[in-house]
């Protein structure tokens, strides 16, 4: 099986991501992924706690297939030489490794990047901008993983 | 016939506050044709709403549910008001046409008496008289789910609904069970519909491009109105999809303020949404977003004799099967909505005159398959409905069916809101079967599910259901089960509604790691195998003659 982070570099179709790489964060099942989640979104905010806001994050409420959910995350940001986004992380706290996807900007970049993750289940999608001020902003939403069926 | 209207005519007065739009002659249950189409004209604009008639071509009896459960901050609100509390809240008498027509209270005797409704030719009347009122200030809107679920509907594909549909010439519609006929078909049916298919939240699912028109501006009564249509979001979820691999929906809110921004650029003077996102999601968005003059809103088949007022925005909940046609006129002036007044109008097939030419198409549709369609299978002892979250008698006949033809232990069945209704002691026709059961995905599975799985399955299901943030919801009632007992807290989270799981045949707990045989029918998922859920169901009820069908046994907690 290929690994899903090829596919979901190659998927990366970031406007103005200079960079997208995926996120190699080890973690074991369950509660050891949401201690990864956390230490992870540390380690890029160094330590600071991000704030809700300019930064968004786009995707279904339901997911029609958890194997390609497409997201578009997008930073309002001036992206100026003195006021730009360095980076975005893309963390799925429910995945069995909560690492998908970070981008990063330079200045006169677009700050917008679109791409389709894989979510294992029903779980938060975390996503967190680093401005080259060291500010940390953060948005997150739920994306429900469901079996189908049976509506109408 | 004759003596049913003339008892409509006849009966005794009663005294009650009237919903505004009805006549006092309406209270006192003197129904003519006349009455039921009084309405005093209004301003410049006059929208006519048809949703959710699931291809029923001729009156039919629908019983509204009994159980249908708001949570969260839908809790107690319309649409979750049924019986008695709902005759209450809106003043209706109790055995009169209204409380017929709109509750499951008295039911079967009030269907005895009132009769059938809806008739796409007694619809065309209507439409006709009020066409003939106000000329070229009406705008008449299909909210989608039109095109499938009867048997000539099915055969045809679709073609039945859309050349009887063109008879009524809809200025736009929308659409969720027509996405079943598969992307070709639909495409094909679109390519020639004669009106614009709207779906602003459709998109190509590789390139994010739209695939259907969004919004459709329309000159009426020196006005401009925008209708933005919105198809169901969750048509790839809730029904299968590899028929229509290239398609993405969801609700995408944003993109509906999008579209009213634009189309209040465009010089708009009514914003129109004609959605098929169910009532407590549409009643979300029109908290959320700004501009939307009315909310046409389909896919719950929630029927209200008044508009709901969110902030400036109205929303029209108009019944399904045919049973009714909401008029709202509109006073708009200056880019705003001055004044409006709303009437559902329902169709009693019993005093409403069918169009001579509707019924014509109807019959020629029918007749190669009329002998068919009313052969008798067998009796029922109980009446037979289908809506309520939890289960429907007929239903329960389903899962019998399932259990008996199929040698399983456990039945499951989809929680569709569509499906009409038998009344105790009637025969049980072929039509009456096709009515629940015509998709075209009809394969009735039977394989092995663990205790695990079957919990799995429920609790998803009660989460599309029962999801304090209607977004999250998926629309349908819960999923049916025969040969199982179990308890549902709706006010528990994802996961951890379900317990008490029981094997009816043995009376002992399901367990986790047990593989037990279930049937079921609706599969989503491709390549599903066994025979088509009608026949499985025909076949039951005429080795069965007379059917009395098994209660499913739900306890419910947290309502």
């Amino acid at each position: 099986m290929t690994s899903p982070f090829n596919r979901r570099q190659a998927l990366a179709l970031g406007t103005g991501a200079v960079a997208a790489a995926a996120l190699g964060l080890r973690a074991g099942p369950a509660l050891a992924a949401k201690a990864a989640t956390d230490e992870a979104i540390k380690a890029f905010t160094r330590g600071r706690e991000p704030v809700r806001g300019k930064v968004k994050l786009e995707l279904p409420e339901i997911a029609e297939n958890g194997n390609t959910v497409p997201m578009t995350v997008s930073v309002d940001a001036p992206m100026t030489k003195d006021s730009f986004v360095e980076e975005v992380m893309i963390v799925a706290e429910g995945n069995p490794n909560p690492g998908v996807i970070s981008f990063h900007f330079t200045p006169s970049s677009v700050a917008e990047a679109n791409t389709r993750i894989r979510l294992a289940e029903t779980q938060n999608v975390i996503a967190v901008a680093r401005m080259n001020d060291g500010s940390v902003f953060s948005d997150v939403k739920q994306v429900k993983v469901t079996i189908g069926g049976c509506g109408g | 016939m004759t003596s049913r209207r003339d008892f409509l005519q006849i009966a005794a007065a009663t005294a009650a506050l009237v919903p505004t739009g009805w006549t006092r002659a309406f209270a006192q249950q003197r129904l003519t044709q006349d009455d039921l189409l009084a309405f005093e004209p209004m301003g410049n604009v006059t929208l006519v709403h048809l949703t959710d008639i699931h291809a029923q071509l001729r009156p039919v009896l629908f019983r509204e549910p009994s159980t249908n459960l708001g949570v969260g901050e839908a809790r107690g609100l319309v649409p979750h008001v049924t019986g008695r509390a709902y005759l209450d809240l809106y003043g209706i008498p109790g055995g009169s046409p209204l409380a017929y027509a709109l509750t499951p209270e008295d039911y079967v005797a009030l269907a005895r008496s009132y009769g059938r409704m809806g008739g796409l030719d007694r619809i065309a009347t209507v439409l006709d008289a009020i066409r003939a009122e106000r000329g070229d200030r009406v705008l008449f809107l299909d909210g989608g789910d039109t095109w499938q679920n009867s048997y000539t509907s099915m055969l045809t594909k679709g073609q039945d609904m859309v050349d009887c549909m063109a008879l009524l010439k809809p200025d736009a519609m929308t659409g969720h069970w027509e996405f079943t006929l598969g992307t070709d078909r639909v495409k094909e049916i679109v390519d020639g519909l004669g009106c614009p298919f709207l779906g602003q939240n459709v998109r190509d699912a590789e390139w994010n491009e739209p695939a259907f028109e969004a919004t459709r501006m329309f000159e009426r009564g020196g006005a401009k109105v925008a209708v933005i249509g919105q198809a169901f979001p969750y048509t790839p979820i809730a029904n299968p999809r590899w028929m229509i691999p290239n398609w993405s929906f969801g609700i995408r809110e944003e993109d509906v303020q999008g579209s009213v921004d634009k189309a209040r650029k465009d010089g708009a003077d009514l914003v129109v949404l004609l959605s098929h996102n169910g009532f407590d999601v549409d009643r979300k968005l029109a908290a959320r977003v700004k501009g939307i003059d009315v909310v046409l809103t389909g896919h719950t088949h929630d029927a209200l004799p008044q508009a709901v007022t969110v902030g400036n925005t109205l929303l029209i909940a108009s019944g399904s099967h045919g049973k009714f046609l909401t008029r709202v006129d509109l006073d708009v002036r200056d880019g705003a909505v001055k004044g409006f007044r709303s009437k559902l109008i329902p169709i009693f097939s019993d005093v409403i005159a069918p169009q001579r030419a509707m019924a014509a198409k109807i019959q020629a549709i029918r007749e190669p398959h009329e002998a068919m369609l009313r052969e008798e299978l067998g009796r029922t002892e109980g009446l037979l409905y289908r809506r309520g979250n939890f289960n429907g008698t007929l239903d329960d006949l389903i899962c019998d069916a399932l259990l008996a033809e199929r040698e399983a232990e456990i039945a499951l069945s989809p929680g569709f809101r569509w499906g009409t209704t038998v009344l105790p002691g009637q025969p049980i026709t072929r039509e009456d079967v096709y009515n629940a059961t015509a998709i075209t995905y009809p394969a009735a599975y039977r394989m092995p599910m663990t205790g695990a799985r079957l919990k799995e399955v429920l609790e998803d299901v009660a989460d599309n259901l029962f999801n304090a943030d209607p977004y999250y919801q998926q629309g349908g009632d819960m999923v049916r089960v025969g040969g199982v007992s179990y308890a549902i807290d709706v006010a528990r989270p994802a996961g951890s509604r379900i317990s008490d799981l029981t094997l009816l045949r043995t009376g002992k707990p399901i367990e986790a790691g047990t593989t037990y045989t279930a049937a079921g029918w609706a599969s989503v998922n491709e390549g599903t195998e066994g025979p088509p859920i009608w026949d499985v169901v025909a076949a039951h009820i005429q080795r069965k003659g007379t059917v009395n069908p098994t209660p499913a046994q739900v306890t419910v907690r947290g309502a």
